[in-house]
């Protein structure tokens, strides 16, 4: 696992040696993942009593989201404008995304869809 | 539902068609060419005692979920079957109100097919939300269930001058709403009621209730007041639905609204839990939750009679 200080540490080496612009690139590439290891720390919603939980949640872009079905019933988790939508989702079954795009997103269960959550992205 | 069993809960069939009898004591409504009269009750029941026939409602047998709340749906499913074979009067055909499986896997559809063709008479179904959770939402119940059918499985068929309508509320529901029927199959309805006279009994049945008991839990149906007005002129009209894995009724004029237990496991009672989901109660009174509801229609009665039996052996008449 890359810490943030070795990539800083790796980047100070490389600006030292005043490298080629190949190079350059590579270094603003680390910048940025090391900018997204920052900001972008990955987040679980549980799904519990019919509920998301955190039901509202803003994070960065890049930022992963998984959702965890806790209960003993299975649910969906669907975006309204179809920017993400899952399988049913039985008990501890797990859905990834990664939200790239700044907006904001409703999402509910399709099978009970009383139940809705919603989803932030921009830029901190 | 075994007679040892009735004995000790001390309710048998007969008590409760005789409770039954004395709740009708007096006066029936009745609707002869659309024209309602009134008659006692025992001269409606002696008019034409042979034009009666008895369905029987089976809903929500999670076919695939094993859970605490029972780990046996098929064995359970399995029950209410043996125990339908011990009526007193066989029914003419079956309506399962759905969530026929827990996750819509073939693995479920089968073991519950294997186990229902045992009822020897037809079934018709309606899905529950359970039942379109396939890729294409839908898909494996209409190949399985979808012969005449409409749409997303919409069905209507006659038996004995009875209309049978058979509504889907379970699909291509919207953020925030409830049940959904669509304009299409209310459209469609709409043209179905239309060349019936007014005196024609109607049973409807679909999965989520089509009268809101629960909104908060999303127990009820976004556009059934659609399907409500156009029932309206009907003097006799029976709603069943499942869904809510418990007992409920409510009479509002001519229509009757029922709910039927599961096969499979209990839900709580509305606004009793922090949610709708499984209900676990001791193993030992489990049976007493679960059943189905046996439906008898008698010519001269607007009222169509439901009996909800448990698979613990009680009957109770609504």
């Amino acid at each position: 696992m890359i810490q943030p200080s070795d990539i800083s540490a790796w980047r100070i080496r490389h600006k030292q040696a005043n490298t080629s612009p190949a190079a350059s690139c590579l270094s603003v590439a680390i910048l940025l993942m090391s900018s997204s290891l920052c900001f972008a720390q990955p987040v679980t919603i549980h799904v519990d009593n019919f509920t998301f939980t955190p039901v509202e949640t803003t994070v960065a872009p890049g930022t992963t989201i998984t959702w965890v079905n806790d209960d003993d019933i299975p649910h969906t988790v669907v975006a309204t404008d179809g920017t993400f939508k899952s399988k049913a989702l039985d008990t501890e079954d797990q859905f990834t995304v990664t939200m790239t795009e700044p907006g904001e997103y409703v999402y509910f269960c399709s099978l009970h869809p009383r139940m809705t959550g919603k989803i932030i992205v921009k830029a901190p | 539902m075994s007679a040892q069993n009735d004995d000790s809960a001390g309710v048998t069939r007969r008590h409760t068609l005789e409770c039954m009898l004395w709740a009708g004591t007096g006066m029936v409504w009745t609707l002869v060419g659309g024209v309602p009269g009134s008659m006692p009750l025992a001269k409606a029941a002696a008019l034409n005692p042979s034009k009666t026939f008895s369905f029987v409602q089976i809903s929500d047998s999670h076919v695939g979920f094993d859970k605490p709340a029972n780990p046996d749906t098929l064995g359970t499913l399995r029950e209410a079957v043996a125990s339908i074979k011990t009526l007193p009067t066989k029914p003419a055909f079956f309506l399962h109100t759905g969530d026929i499986t827990h996750l819509s896997k073939e693995s479920q559809f089968d073991d519950a097919d294997q186990i229902l063709k045992e009822l020897g008479a037809p079934v018709f179904y309606v899905p529950g939300e359970h039942d379109v959770l396939d890729d294409n939402p839908g898909q494996s119940y209409l190949a399985r269930y979808g012969k005449g059918t409409s749409g997303a499985g919409w069905r209507s068929f006659d038996h004995e001058g009875v209309h049978f309508i058979g509504c889907v509320n379970v699909v291509d529901l919207k953020a925030g709403g409830l049940g959904n029927l669509g304009a299409d199959q209310i459209a469609w309805l709409a043209a179905d009621l239309k060349p019936l006279s007014s005196s024609t009994p109607i049973v409807v049945f679909a999965h989520i209730p089509l009268w809101s008991i629960y909104p908060e839990w999303g127990w009820g149906t976004e556009d059934s007041a659609r399907v409500l007005d156009l029932l309206k002129r009907f003097g006799s009209v029976t709603v069943l639905n499942g869904h809510i894995h418990q007992v409920m009724q409510k009479v509002e004029g001519a229509v009757t609204f029922h709910t039927a237990r599961s096969t499979a496991f209990p839900q709580p009672a509305p606004g009793t839990a922090a949610s709708p989901g499984p209900m676990k109660v001791p193993p030992g009174l489990l049976r007493t939750f679960l059943g189905i509801t046996d439906v008898t229609f008698q010519r001269g009665e607007d009222r169509l009679a439901v009996v909800d039996h448990t698979l613990a052996g009680e009957g109770t008449s609504k």
